[in-house]
């Protein structure tokens, strides 16, 4: 007994030092493949070539809603889909069975407002720099965390189709957007020459909404507001 | 030889520590710190490589609100019936992970 027990322990220990083994060779093999690809300045300079064209001047933002604003879209899609996953699970657990603490409180009173401002300073800051939809919309997910960590959860009247609103209403403005432009003989998500920085505002701003509540969503962990 | 370099070497072997750290931990909520901690680490090592967009990504998505999730999730595994208006479970009331998950 005493024999086979040692056996398995020394079988595992062989098995471990295996799989170490193993993932550090993997790790020098990609190492050092990184190292032997040709160093090339990529797509940059035709980004660069390009980014007057798309009607904003961060060229992030012209990648992600101009250039492959299809993928953006298929993105927006996920995170939506993944939210209706969650709501199949069941309706949100409760977060706090217990009051919350003044400190949490007295935080969320101050940084909520805080955290709005730089979620709208983001959104607007994509345009020309570091920012965009997602990082706004993840900033405005911490505040609803923030508040579901508080206890806080879905008011009565707000039930039902309104979250669901906020939910879809970054791919359906993404859809009606991409869609709309079709209607003077373009293709799909073929922004017009002129307004184009206005029309993927827009979609950003409410990608944003749409963003925060997913990811608030996320941590309820349910439908909310039917416990 | 060139500060940036020694910190970004740093930063490399912060990374590496955290992540076989993180995932060796035998305590479930050290163990989320510590992912916590590897992900606002790589938020900087984003900004080294100076993608600031990827950076506030990272520090927002994956270090706050996957943070968040986790820390949850980790809540709830201490509570069996979760939804429910019961106190949680005095079953297994080990390490911080119990007390973190347990409302105070």
């Amino acid at each position: 007994m005493k024999r086979r027990m040692r056996l398995r322990r020394n079988a595992s220990r062989l098995l471990h030092l295996g799989l170490v083994l193993l993932l550090v060779g993997a790790g020098i093999a990609l190492c050092l493949l990184i190292a032997s690809l040709p160093r090339g300045a990529g797509l940059a300079p035709a980004v660069a070539a390009a980014v007057p064209a798309s009607g904003v001047e961060s060229e992030l933002t012209a990648v992600l809603l101009s250039f492959r604003g299809y993928d953006t879209l298929l993105e927006m899609t996920v995170l939506t889909a993944a939210l209706a996953g969650v709501w199949s699970l069941g309706p949100a657990p409760r977060l706090r069975v217990s009051l919350p603490g003044a400190v949490l409180l007295g935080m969320n009173r101050t940084l909520l407002p805080v955290v709005i401002l730089i979620s709208g300073y983001l959104l607007w800051a994509g345009g020309a720099r570091a920012g965009g939809a997602f990082q706004a919309g993840a900033v405005l997910a911490a505040a609803g965390v923030l508040l579901l960590l508080a206890g806080a959860t879905v008011p009565d009247r707000l039930r039902g189709p309104p979250v669901r609103a906020v939910v879809i209403i970054g791919l359906a403005a993404y859809l009606a957007v991409a869609l709309g432009v079709m209607r003077d003989g373009r293709r799909f998500l073929e922004y017009p020459a002129t307004g184009a920085g206005v029309l993927m505002l827009a979609i950003e701003a409410a990608c944003a909404l749409s963003i925060a509540a997913i990811l608030a969503g996320m941590l309820a962990g349910g439908r909310p507001g039917e416990s | 030889m060139n500060a940036g370099l020694v910190f970004d070497a740093l930063l490399v072997a912060i990374l590496l520590w955290l992540a076989a750290a993180s995932l060796a931990s035998r305590n479930l909520f050290r163990g989320v710190v510590l992912f916590i901690s590897f992900g606002l680490v790589l938020a900087m090592a984003w900004g080294r490589l100076d993608a600031p967009d990827v950076a506030l990504a990272e520090a927002g998505i994956g270090a706050g609100l996957a943070g968040a999730l986790l820390l949850t999730a980790l809540g709830r595994l201490r509570r069996p019936a979760a939804g429910s208006d019961e106190a949680p479970s005095a079953a297994e009331p080990t390490g911080a992970a119990a007390r973190r998950g347990r409302p105070s």
